[in-house]
């Protein structure tokens, strides 16, 4: 990556806003943008042609799992962000189950300093909830909040915060510092051993079901509590036409409650794991065409917030095996954009305001993320992601900037490309490649 | 018919005829002083066997050497695999060795399916968890075939033979295998069995469901009880093994509610006195030992379908 500063001069592209898309030149410097308008010149710019591109605002993740500490051997921070930057992200939350647990001012502020070092965007660690993720003890989320990191997003993804009283707490305890706890949804009794959504394939299959009851109990009883105690409440990972009920429901009484959805939960379904590939293993598990219907529908409605990637990357080794011994999770980062077009753009569902809005401007509120989510205007910061979505469809290839291969959507052939991404006014990606 | 014999789904019901006809051709030779068949004469099978089940072992490791393949028994136990060799090494080990066809029975569902995808030989489920074993599916309807139509029957199906499957069905390879092959095959199926024990979208698969037995008996040709393992009442799946049995054991008194025609099948091992009473399963109805037996030539005609052996001419005649 070239660390200049260069002034650049991005022309002809198409910024999108309340009044929709108007092709406009956008000059960038000092790491901000300072003008936007027609006809824009600068003599020592560099010039970037951006006939026919979108420029969104930086997209921001508030799902990833970068595997730093701990499990170097499926992501490093600098490898995920190299993912992230070539799937047009500028900032992604890190996910508190490494090894050790980011459970302490100490770990998070690692992590953080590692995103800084590796520059390909910006790292905002997530603190768990409780100490080691064990669901027992609140981790010492104060700390971590004040630390360099700043840390606002607390989680256990990975586990469910199953204690109701400790649940409580803890939303309560971060309304001090404006912190939000994101519940990993998942009645652990209901299931012990689940392999799959529970229903017809995972009847044939002879895989253990999971029930989407198992899901929706715990957003339900976690909307009660949010509303109780008047605190923040993000829900991870969407996976039922249930879940997105329940939060429609929860937000109409105007409670605190946010949501995400994966792309992964957008497209594919639990037909997939016919073949008994685990690569389709994830948790929560894929779902029926019922379920991504009304998740696009709830993404699209705004009852869904946003689209976050749960970026899961595996080693080969953990997937090539059967499929109840296989680890769950799917990696993303690059592929989201296209999928969000596949999904909800090409389908008429969300426009590209809209896309903007979902993938950077509501994650970034929600994580409570300075400088990111903000509209494509002067005087803002410039995180900008350039996409091409009249890019031909071109199968994906396994083989990306992640140091894992464990994308579901390998050989499915996508719209769209991510032509360019910038942080803080330098280029993370140029031409699609790492720059 | 398809190169591997995964599921009882991949059996049309050409396939399935082919291989009860087949079987039946081969039960000729069981009754002979030398039963031993040329067919398979330097072909390598192997059992690939994670799980302690001996008699279904055995009755691939019979068939196997009746038509003189060589057989390499594999157990997971005391293994490379119980040093944490992973599923995918040990095919590329078999595959090594020049496996012609892999037996497997593993503990997890899908495991056969991933086994067929990193070797080149034939794989043959024997059992995978709790999806399919499709070699007891066929072993059962030759068996029924058998039974009710007598032993001239190549070329009939089951049609309009109406068999209840009683019992763990959630957990089941068997009753899984055994309703779609007995559907395919013609048959009515009914599952007979608590709530708890049945998936979630049973009314999806190609059969009947009722949770009372005693309604089902009358009208029932076959009864196929299927092992319930006692550890299900930890999770609650049932109250009592006592309660199990009392709704859904058979014993003297339901088997007296059987058309006098019935018989009463059990893939085995059984539990005397939960599932099934000593007296039934010793009574002249039951089919039990008789399935072992029909097991080895329902598995040598699989064998011989899959490797396509030589011809039998000694037998056809």
């Amino acid at each position: 990556m070239n660390g200049d500063r260069a002034t650049w001069l991005i022309k002809g592209a198409r910024v999108t806003g309340p009044g929709g898309q108007a092709a406009a030149d956008i000059l960038i410097s000092d790491g901000m943008i300072e003008a936007i308008g027609s006809g824009l010149s600068d003599a020592g710019a560099r010039v970037l042609d951006a006939d026919g591109l979108i420029a969104l605002p930086g997209l921001v993740d508030l799902h990833t799992h970068l595997r730093e500490p701990g499990r170097e051997d499926a992501e490093t921070v600098e490898t995920g962000t190299r993912a992230a930057a070539l799937g047009g992200f500028t900032a992604v939350h890190a996910m508190a189950n490494t090894e050790p647990v980011a459970d302490t001012a100490g770990v998070v502020e690692q992590v953080w300093r590692l995103g800084r070092a590796a520059g390909y965007c910006d790292v905002q660690p997530v603190g768990a909830v409780t100490v080691g993720l064990a669901g027992s003890r609140l981790a010492e989320l104060g700390a971590m909040a004040d630390s360099a990191a700043g840390v606002r997003v607390f989680s256990d993804d990975g586990r469910c915060v199953a204690d109701s009283l400790l649940m409580r707490r803890a939303l309560e305890y971060v309304k001090a510092f404006d912190g939000v706890i994101a519940q990993h949804a998942q009645d652990a009794r209901l299931t012990e051993g689940a392999q799959l959504n529970e229903g017809e394939i995972s009847g044939r299959l002879g895989l253990a079901g999971w029930p989407a009851v198992a899901e929706e109990a715990i957003i339900a009883r976690d909307c009660l509590l949010a509303a109780h105690v008047g605190s923040r409440l993000h829900v991870c990972h969407v996976s039922t036409a249930g879940s997105a009920e329940i939060i429609r429901w929860a937000k109409s009484k105007g409670w605190p409650v946010t949501a995400e959805v994966t792309p992964h939960h957008l497209m594919l379904t639990d037909e997939l794991a016919v073949g008994y590939d685990p690569v389709y293993k994830v948790n929560p598990p894929l779902r029926t065409a019922a379920d991504v219907a009304e998740l696009r529908r709830a993404l699209a409605d705004g009852t869904i917030d946003c689209v976050a990637t749960d970026h899961a990357p595996h080693p080969v080794e953990a997937k090539e095996t059967e499929w109840q011994e296989a680890a769950f999770g799917m990696t993303g980062l690059e592929t989201a954009l296209r999928v969000v077009q596949r999904a909800m753009v090409d389908t008429g569902l969300l426009d590209w305001a809209g896309v903007a809005d979902r993938m950077s401007v509501r994650p970034a509120r929600i994580g409570r993320l300075t400088g990111h989510g903000a509209p494509v205007e002067a005087g803002r910061p410039a995180h900008l992601t350039l996409y091409d979505p009249a890019a031909p469809a071109e199968a994906v290839s396994p083989a990306g900037a992640s140091k894992s291969r464990n994308t579901p959507f390998a050989g499915m052939e996508l719209p769209g490309r991510v032509v360019a991404t910038f942080l803080r006014g330098t280029p993370t990606v140029l031409d699609g490649k790492l720059a | 018919m398809k190169r591997h014999l995964i599921s009882a789904a991949d059996l049309s019901r050409g396939d399935a005829l082919l291989i009860l006809d087949t079987a039946e051709e081969l039960a000729s030779l069981a009754d002979r002083p030398i039963k031993k068949l040329p067919t398979l004469r330097g072909r390598t099978v192997v059992n690939l066997f994670f799980e302690d089940s001996t008699r279904t072992r055995i009755s691939f490791e019979a068939a196997a050497k009746r038509l003189s393949a060589d057989v390499i028994n594999f157990s997971a136990k005391g293994s490379s695999v119980a040093k944490g060799e992973s599923l995918k090494d040990t095919a590329l080990t078999l595959e090594a060795m020049g496996a012609d066809a892999v037996v497997i029975r593993h503990g997890a569902s899908g495991a056969a399916h991933r086994l067929a995808g990193w070797v080149r030989g034939s794989v043959v489920n024997a059992g995978d968890g709790t999806h399919e074993h499709p070699t007891q599916a066929l072993l059962d309807a030759f068996t029924i075939r058998r039974r009710l139509k007598g032993a001239a029957t190549r070329g009939a199906g089951l049609d309009g033979i109406r068999v209840t499957i009683v019992g763990d069905v959630l957990h089941s390879r068997v009753a899984r295998s055994n309703v779609l092959l007995l559907s395919t095959l013609g048959a009515e199926v009914t599952l007979a069995a608590p709530p708890t024990l049945l998936p979630l979208a049973v009314d999806t698969w190609p059969c009947a469901v009722s949770y009372d037995l005693d309604s089902e008996l009358p009208k029932s040709d076959v009864v196929m009880m299927l092992r319930v393992q006692q550890e299900r009442m930890n999770a609650a799946y049932f109250p009592s093994v006592r309660e199990y049995s009392r709704r859904y054991g058979l014993d003297t008194a339901r088997m007296a509610r059987l058309p006098e025609h019935a018989i009463v099948m059990h893939p085995g091992p059984m539990n005397r006195g939960v599932e099934i009473a000593a007296d039934v399963a010793d009574s002249a109805r039951s089919t039990i030992v008789e399935q072992v037996a029909n097991g080895v030539t329902t598995r040598m005609a699989v064998l011989y379908l899959l490797l396509g052996g030589t011809e039998f001419p000694e037998v056809a005649q």
